[in-house]
């Protein structure tokens, strides 16, 4: 397992410098003067050169990338002009939100489509496994800025039942959890199904019924078990891309996280933070991965000695 | 006669059995619809998608306007075909771009093997892999500008990785199949290898792709037009109306409801007709 470990840490050590890389890269795409658009048209000829300096924009390009990474690696990502403090602390205050609304969207995707998939894989082309089939279509097709609002519109002001935005209290995650999380739901929902139907007509089942174990043994305690191990990977790729749609749920929500600050970053210019936030995304999703990839070799040992 | 029975047979697939041949039929239509709302939107617009009328701004679905009004009072059906044009051009420019690059660089890699393979596929293409595809869109077209090429341009830096993958394996699996190596032992160049067998090998797997590579292109144009990223303002697009209907949740929830009906439509119709070609294709896949 250690040996495993080692050899996917070794591959995700070139990924994670051409992630750095590139968005160490991002503020030379900015057409023009950076700094000149950052700080505004109004802004004075000397100011734009303190900024300028101060970012180092003034260096030759080798120099900067040098002076990135050792930063980086002393975890200074940088000052943000907006709120004119170290872009890690500006991130550290938001990254605890983004956590708590990705596991809460993950508890929800689970907590549905696990029973649900099981379901309908138990009761194939029944009424119920149709039903169950058009909920899950519906939520791999609304898109979470559509599905946000929707359920804003019927929860929030329909029924009065939950709050409309902001992060007070258990009741506020809900809504930003079921859209962060429903597509996700929608296509665990389809795994689950899929994946258990197939471990059902599998001969060890066959054998679990023969020998005469009950049918709830046979399913939970054979077929269920194993049926769930391919949803590891696929949970654990989508947790990531939780991670990236945060982007999106937090501003519809108003809910004070990572993605919610890279929009405003990204509309007040602030090119720093856009940077600290994106590249704080991006490792957490290649960490997620790797314990992901870590649970699916423990789940399954035919991977480690792959 | 012949052609006749491998015409209908090549029909059925594509229709397949009665519920599967539901979805494919609604699949073909909508997108159908959505291609010809695209095409046709600067003559089939009841009212001009940009016109501002305040004196009517908010209204409900009425006759004269089926959707309603948004908060400047346009007509948001003129607005959602409008957008239609704009998703479409999005999705076709950005898949045609991706799918080239892609298949290009997948194909010739997948091909020729040995380091440059090593190098795209460890370098490149997982390190693009690794980064959520939405968010690297964001941050391209955050730091790019906005405007409908930039757009363009940063989907397809996402994209292409998708068809690289897909053809790379395509063109390995492909290499060694007996045709191949016939060719190779009658003398043909690599190129000629390349474009005449390995290509229309590739082709297949890239058909279907390109289907749901059309859905996420619109729905990615339009997260980003949702986020204030993509279409400028005041030109139509399916993300943006959606944003602006967010801040008319209490007065005029149509703002909203519209939008998210043609969009999910939009990318729903899109994964009937991906599904429709991959069991017209592979008829294996056909359960």
């Amino acid at each position: 397992m250690t040996g495993f470990l080692a050899r996917r840490l070794a591959l995700a050590l070139p990924v994670v410098w051409v992630v750095v890389s590139l968005v160490f890269g991002l503020i030379h795409f900015v057409p023009g003067d950076p700094v000149a658009q950052m700080l505004g048209d109004g802004a004075a000829v000397r100011e734009v050169a303190r900024v300028r300096h101060e970012l180092g924009l003034d260096r030759p390009i080798a120099q900067q990338y040098a002076a990135y990474i050792t930063g980086l690696l002393r975890g200074d990502l940088g000052i943000s002009i907006r709120n004119q403090a170290p872009v890690w602390e500006v991130i550290r205050a938001s990254y605890p939100a983004t956590v708590e609304l990705t596991v809460a969207a993950l508890l929800f995707s689970l907590i549905t489509a696990i029973p649900m998939g099981a379901i309908g894989a138990l009761r194939r082309n029944s009424l119920s496994d149709r039903m169950i089939g058009v909920v899950s279509l519906a939520g791999i097709a609304i898109p979470n800025f559509a599905l946000g609002p929707l359920l804003i519109l019927a929860f929030s002001i329909g029924l009065g039942l939950l709050p409309v935005s902001g992060r007070a209290g258990a009741m506020s995650v809900i809504l930003p959890a079921i859209t962060l999380g429903g597509g996700l739901a929608a296509m665990t929902t389809r795994m689950t199904r899929a994946s258990l139907i197939e471990e059902l007509s599998r001969d060890y089942v066959r054998t679990a019924r023969a020998k005469g174990l009950s049918e709830t043994a046979a399913v939970f305690r054979h077929a269920f078990r194993n049926g769930l191990v391919p949803l590891i990977t696929t949970l654990g790729l989508q947790t990531g891309s939780l991670l990236a749609g945060a982007v999106v749920t937090e501003t519809i929500f108003a809910w004070p996280g990572v993605g919610r600050l890279t929009v405003q970053a990204i509309n007040a210019r602030d090119y720093p933070l856009a940077q600290g936030c994106i590249l704080v995304i991006a490792l957490s999703y290649i960490a997620v991965n790797l314990v992901t990839d870590a649970l699916y070799a423990l789940a399954d040992p035919r991977i480690r000695h792959d | 006669m012949r052609w006749r029975i491998l015409a209908s047979g090549m029909t059925n697939r594509f229709f397949g059995r009665r519920p599967r041949r539901l979805l494919v039929w609604t699949g073909c239509i909508a997108v159908g619809v959505l291609a010809l709302a695209g095409l046709l939107a600067p003559w089939i617009t009841p009212y001009d998608p940009l016109h501002q009328d305040l004196a009517i701004r908010l209204e409900g679905p009425s006759w004269r306007h089926p959707m309603g009004t948004d908060e400047l009072g346009r007509d948001i059906l003129s607005r959602l075909i409008a957008g239609a044009r704009v998703s479409m051009r999005v999705g076709t420019a950005v898949v045609l771009l991706s799918g080239t690059v892609g298949v290009l660089v997948g194909g010739v890699t997948g091909y020729i093997g040995g380091r440059l393979d090593a190098f795209v596929t460890v370098i490149v293409i997982n390190s693009l892999m690794a980064f959520p595809g939405i968010l690297l869109a964001i941050a391209l077209v955050a730091f790019l500008g906005p405007g409908l090429d930039r757009l363009v341009f940063a989907l397809a830096i996402v994209g292409w990785v998708g068809y690289a993958r897909l053809a790379r394996g395509q063109a390995m699996k492909a290499k060694t199949l007996e045709f191949v190596e016939a060719a190779r032992a009658l003398g043909a160049s690599r190129g000629r290898i390349f474009f005449l067998h390995i290509l229309p090998s590739i082709a297949q797997p890239v058909l279907v792709q390109v289907s749901i590579g059309m859905a996420g292109a619109i729905l990615a144009e339009a997260s980003l037009s949702f986020l204030g990223l993509g279409i400028a303002p005041p030109d139509p697009s399916w993300g943006a109306m959606l944003n602006d209907g967010r801040n008319h949740l209490f007065d005029a929830p149509h703002m909203v409801v519209f939008p998210a009906a043609t969009l999910a439509a939009a990318v729903l119709s899109f994964n009937f007709l991906g599904d429709a070609v991959r069991d017209w294709l592979d008829p294996k896949s056909v359960r």
